[in-house]
């Protein structure tokens, strides 16, 4: 009998187009490239210069979400793009796609989103395939058992070419989350969590399994959220084993297998999830039961604190001492005590169904507190759609929040959507970096209860203080 | 076909630009608002734009690659986790067009280490007592030598540092990967002949 083998070691030989050797890196193959405008203009001017082609356009899908707008007028009403470099990224695009045979799902598309959105949505994300983007949160499809992880642009050009990367085999590392999450408290708050005790390079070279009862019981939504954070520790994939939370998920999706291809692809699924007694190189066990709603205080995912807890007293520590100072935070008082001035509810980490549902619900016949700006961006234009079905946009526009159409938004900032300089923004994203949500701007991550409690109140809240 | 696409790296002699700070992530490399471009030329102005530049453009005097000590230097020693967070292939292409051919860490982000090989620049992970003794002598002349993967610095017995052999031959011939994956066509039409869709 052989050995018992991890679910990442089942799909990385399953992908193996020629070994690693000690001289060379294995030729892993990629069941599906997802692209979008930001990091592909560069690979495919490389196949324009050596004169090659797109191998497999089958494999690839495109779409629009760094730099797009969120105003409907730019999106649909014809109104200029605000940024004129971010309008010509678009439409470089449509251009690469239409030359390369590319599928596009484009800036006016019902189906365009948040990549880390849409390829599940679709059911293009399935258990069991190799799946790369040129982002770094393409750990997100982990939670459908696919080994799934960010590339560079260089790499995008590779897999355009070739279909394939080369790559070294990275190490395993359990997270192991046992109990259940009481209630308030959800899995942004564990994944900050586990980010605070793995440390923001605990998982360099190492691939995540995340596993246990609370992960169990999860919905797909919330393993796509865990998922999407494994970068934010370091580890370039994260994995959840497939179940039938998973099967359900993806049965009603529109470009998952049918009838007897379903039937086959189930068997081959039900093959990967760990087998008992598999080793891992690292592991670490958590309580989910233990755990409070979280929110960072500093200028890295790690810094993390219970959102009714204190900040920490580190002076003295290069990190802390800067992020300090960059925050405007004083160690040992109520993180509580931080005010805030905007408030976004989205990203690939927090921009599902789900989630906008989450804010809603404590955001329902109440106002976000004045002053407070907040907005609220759908992951996709699918779960746009489903949200103004069950009337959710008029919950946020009652309360006083934006309702925009979908993309990546204020995570990032680089479509003009920004916090201005020092400003406090709660934010359901996934980076708190100097800088990222715009020049100045002072983040805090959270889970969408905790920042629409936080919209309400105008300080940091616990969601549970209007939950009850 | 090209196959030099990026200049042959032997050896690298430089003084040190030294920027101590842990986690130095992607985001202050190049931020966001920098990545509406469609070509690599011209991201070296963007390096670090937020640390290096005031709220009026102009360059911060005490920002450390605006001291005149940094001119010509093209080895940059940093804190802990160089390279965290976002994938983006620009902040490589930034530190190149700027002049930087190595970065020197005690532990380098993954996806910007793989980024920083396919462009000439290279990562050098060495050990944590290398690591203080460069932070604390900011504007050593090393020699780093690819051939044999060490680092020289004064007064000191010479290191050595992983490397990938591959990336290794690749960085030493100015050659790119791509190459090397178009060559195994046949082996990646038996795989696509057998791949299950």
């Amino acid at each position: 009998m052989s050995a018992p083998k991890t679910m990442f070691e089942k799909v990385w030989t399953a992908h193996e187009v020629v070994p690693e050797t000690a001289d060379t890196p294995a030729v892993i193959f990629i069941d599906l490239h997802l692209t979008h405008e930001v990091t592909t203009p560069q690979a495919f001017s490389l196949l324009r210069e050596r004169g090659l082609r797109v191998r497999r356009p089958d494999l690839t899908l495109a779409t629009m979400d760094h730099a797009t707008p969120t105003r409907t007028e730019q999106v649909f009403g014809g109104a200029p793009i605000t940024i004129d470099s971010a309008a010509k990224q678009i439409r470089q695009l449509e251009v690469n796609c239409a030359d390369f045979g590319i599928e596009l799902l484009g800036l006016q598309d019902a189906r365009r989103g948040i990549v880390h959105i849409i390829g599940p949505e679709l059911g293009v994300t399935q258990p069991g395939k190799t799946i790369v983007c040129g982002d770094s949160h393409t750990s997100t499809h982990g939670a459908f058992g696919a080994l799934a992880f960010g590339i560079g642009t260089t790499e995008v050009g590779h897999v355009l070419a070739t279909q394939c990367l080369l790559q070294k085999k990275p190490k395993t590392f359990a997270i192991e989350v046992d109990g259940r999450l009481a209630a308030g408290v959800t899995p942004k708050d564990l994944i900050l969590a586990i980010i605070g005790k793995v440390g923001v390079s605990g998982g360099t070279g190492h691939v995540f399994e995340y596993r246990g009862a609370a992960i169990r019981a999860m919905s797909m939504d919330e393993r796509m959220t865990v998922c999407n954070m494994s970068i934010e520790a370091g580890a370039r994939a994260g994995m959840i084993a497939p179940d039938d939370t998973t099967y359900a998920y993806l049965a009603d999706s529109p470009r998952a297998p049918k009838g007897a291809a379903w039937e086959a692809a189930l068997a081959r699924w039900r093959s990967l999830p760990s087998d008992p007694g598999a080793s891992f190189d690292n592991a670490v066990h958590i309580d989910a039961a233990t755990l409070e709603p979280m929110v960072t205080y500093g200028t890295n995912p790690g810094m993390v604190v219970a959102v009714n807890g204190h900040v920490p007293d580190r002076k003295g520590d290069p990190v802390f001492d800067a992020a300090m100072k960059y925050m405007g935070l004083n160690p040992g008082e109520p993180i509580g005590n931080a005010p805030v001035n905007v408030v976004f509810v989205g990203s690939c980490t927090n921009g599902r169904l789900s989630d906008l549902r989450a804010a809603a619900r404590v955001l329902r016949g109440r106002k976000v507190a004045s002053g407070v700006h907040m907005l609220v961006v759908p992951g996709s234009q699918e779960v746009k759609r489903l949200a103004e079905a069950e009337g959710l946009h008029d919950v946020f526009r009652a309360a006083g929040a934006e309702w925009r159409e979908s993309g990546c938004s204020m995570c990032l900032g680089m479509n003009g959507d920004t916090v201005g300089k020092g400003q406090y923004s709660v934010s359901t994203s996934n980076r708190n970096f100097e800088g990222r949500q715009g020049v100045g701007a002072r983040t805090l991550l959270a889970s969408p209860e905790t920042a629409a409690a936080s919209a309400i109140r105008g300080r940091v809240t616990d969601p549970r203080e209007l939950l009850s | 076909m090209k196959t030099a696409v990026i200049d042959p790296i032997v050896t690298i002699r430089s003084r040190t630009v030294v920027m101590p700070s842990t986690n130095i992530d992607t985001d202050q490399l190049v931020p966001a608002r920098f990545l509406t471009t469609t070509t690599k030329e011209g991201l070296g102005k963007a390096l670090f734009a937020d640390w290096r530049y005031d709220a009026d453009g102009k360059p911060r005097p005490d920002f450390i690659l605006n001291r005149p000590e940094a001119a010509g230097c093209r080895v940059l020693v940093a804190g802990r986790n160089i390279g965290c967070g976002s994938s983006r292939e620009h902040a490589p292409w930034a530190l190149v067009d700027y002049g930087f051919q190595a970065v020197i860490s005690t532990e380098i982000a993954d996806i910007f280490r793989n980024n920083s090989l396919k462009n000439g620049l290279l990562p050098v992970v060495v050990d944590e007592a290398t690591h203080v003794w460069l932070l604390a002598n900011p504007g050593a002349e090393v020699e780093i030598d690819l051939a044999s993967a060490s680092l020289s610095v004064p007064g000191r017995a010479a290191v050595t540092f992983p490397i990938d052999p591959f990336a290794r031959y690749c960085l030493m011939n100015g050659v790119d990967e791509l190459g090397f994956l178009l060559s195994k066509d046949d082996a990646i039409k038996a795989y696509e002949a057998k791949r299950v869709a």
